[in-house]
């Protein structure tokens, strides 16, 4: 199944939750947590029912809540889409 | 959510005691509260003096709705917002969040705490030179977030509930006005929202004067509604007092013997509520006028023998404000345009006042009700009254019946004398809330 890339992340999180003046997305922020990029855990609530529909998968709650960094985050929406295949 | 107070519990003392505030709240020492800015969302303009000016100008709001086909509808009329676009005033991280009628708030009190001099994000270092537990907001929303919740509920049942926003969980939510502005400004000193139908907008007006009274120097407050969307509409046309009327210049008319009902209306005003000493201290540099007397009171039950509780509201308003009838130089009624609450506001006013005993308006004719929105909103007129002399005439009502007794300001903005306003709004369902504002 497809692997969801940093492009992608980006534009849920800017699509569920918008965008906050002060952070530029556009730079490196794999490592940036996700309280630095101005999204709280409603936002990542929001954009994790947004990639589950997207990709077919069912997040876990708490793991899902601990994703801290963009990097987290990919990590388990792409392990979960791999051992899906 | 809150009832309006009894009589017994609207008069609050100046009580410093209570303050929860920080050591650099100055407690309340003259007890007096004054409006220092104002913020205008509504169908006619959008912001203060806008709104103002089309008030004085006779310009209606008043349209067809275009938000959905209306064929079909046995209503068709609005006094809409056309030309509010939520992304030039505010960041799109509020947008996803958002219910048309927040966004009107929180702009509303962008716009206030800008007029008043408050910096946005103020915090402990802001240019008021208040901490953050030194401002509080308390705002009033009649119908909550009724646009957001259709399209989840759209969702909801087309496409199942995974589909629905996480931001429905606070969209809806009548405190939600009070929470956005609470938290795009930090004001953490005590907040409320009430809910009191269309009477809502002036007792949270009254309860931030009750807040600056008990040591919270600065209160954002006011009411704003919104809800066009075809399940807001549907329910409000199922209340039974919309107009069905199709033309707008003859579709509102309160007070006329054609009254066939109201248009409603969108958006509200937020002002700032600041105790006096206050607001001179850090230098706020208008001061639009004194919130001077506040009351609500509430209908007896139906089949009661009792009169309604409009004029008592209006009694106990002008006692807390210690004037007189003859002090008042204009009033802003409720303007029902239901036969019969028209007779019985004029029968209030002529009972107060005597017959012709005042002059009595209802600009909001050219808004169309805008229901928690509207009390606050005449408040702000009620004040720009008081500044520059003059009262907006009362919209497309032509033909009073005499026996109501009411001067009512027709056809043209009239010159008016005295340094007080009594504003009136009432509730569906029996609430009556009273505001006397006073000039600087």
């Amino acid at each position: 199944m497809a692997q969801m890339t940093l492009e992608e992340l980006r534009d849920t999180l800017v699509a569920c939750a918008g965008e906050g003046d002060a952070v530029d997305l556009s730079g490196d922020i794999l490592d940036v947590p996700f309280e630095e990029l101005g999204y709280d855990s409603l936002a990542l609530m929001e954009s994790a029912a947004r990639i589950e529909r997207a990709y077919g998968i069912s997040l876990p709650e708490e793991a899902t809540s601990e994703a801290d960094t963009p990097r987290a985050l990919l990590d388990l929406v792409n392990g979960i889409t791999a051992s899906a295949v | 959510m809150s009832s309006p107070t009894t009589p017994g519990t609207t008069r609050s003392v100046p009580d410093p005691g209570t303050a929860a505030g920080t050591s650099a709240a100055p407690a309340a020492r003259s007890g007096r509260t004054v409006v220092t800015g104002i913020g205008v969302v509504a169908p006619c303009g959008l912001g203060a003096e806008a709104y103002w000016k089309a008030l004085l100008a006779g310009e209606s709001g008043i349209t067809g709705l275009s938000r959905f086909d209306t064929s079909g509808y046995p209503a068709t009329l609005a006094g809409e917002i056309r030309d509010f676009d939520a992304r030039e005033h505010l960041p799109s991280r509020l947008l996803p969040q958002t219910d048309v009628s927040t966004r009107y708030a929180v702009v509303a009190a962008d716009w206030a705490l800008a007029d008043a001099g408050v910096a946005q994000e103020a915090g402990e270092t802001g240019e008021a030179g208040l901490a953050d537990y030194d401002m509080g907001v308390v705002t009033s929303t009649a119908q909550g977030g009724f646009d957001f919740t259709h399209r989840e509920f759209r969702k909801l049942w087309d496409e199942g509930p995974e589909y629905v926003s996480v931001y429905e969980s606070f969209a809806w939510f009548y405190a939600v006005n009070t929470g956005q502005i609470s938290i795009r400004n930090k004001m953490r000193g005590p907040s409320a929202a009430l809910v009191g139908e269309q009477a809502g907008g002036l007792d949270a007006v009254g309860h931030a004067r009750r807040t600056v009274r008990r040591g919270t120097p600065l209160v954002v407050s006011g009411g704003v509604d919104s809800a066009f969307d075809p399940w807001g509409y549907s329910a409000q046309l199922a209340g039974g007092r919309v107009t069905t009327a199709t033309d707008p210049a003859r579709a509102y008319l309160p007070f006329d013997r054609a009254a066939s009902g109201h248009v409603p209306g969108e958006g509200g005003a937020i002002l700032v509520v600041e105790d006096a000493d206050s607001a001179r201290e850090r230098g706020a540099g208008t001061v639009y006028g004194e919130i001077a007397g506040y009351a609500a009171t509430f209908d007896p039950p139906p089949g009661s023998e009792r009169p309604p509780g409009l004029r008592r509201a209006a009694e106990l308003a002008l006692a807390d404000a210690g004037l007189e009838p003859a002090d008042i130089g204009i009033v802003y009624a409720d303007a029902a345009a239901v036969p019969e609450l028209d007779r019985a506001e004029a029968e209030a006013l002529r009972g107060l006042f005597g017959a012709y005993g005042v002059p009595v308006t209802a600009p909001k004719t050219l808004t169309g009700r805008m229901y928690a929105g509207g009390g606050p909103a005449d408040l702000a007129a009620a004040l720009f009254t008081l500044r520059d002399g003059v009262a907006p005439a009362t919209a497309h009502t032509t033909d009073v019946p005499d026996d109501y007794g009411l001067d009512l300001v027709l056809g043209e903005p009239r010159a008016v004398r005295g340094r007080a306003a009594l504003v009136l709004a009432r509730g569906r369902h029996g609430f009556n809330s009273a505001i006397v504002v006073t000039a600087p």
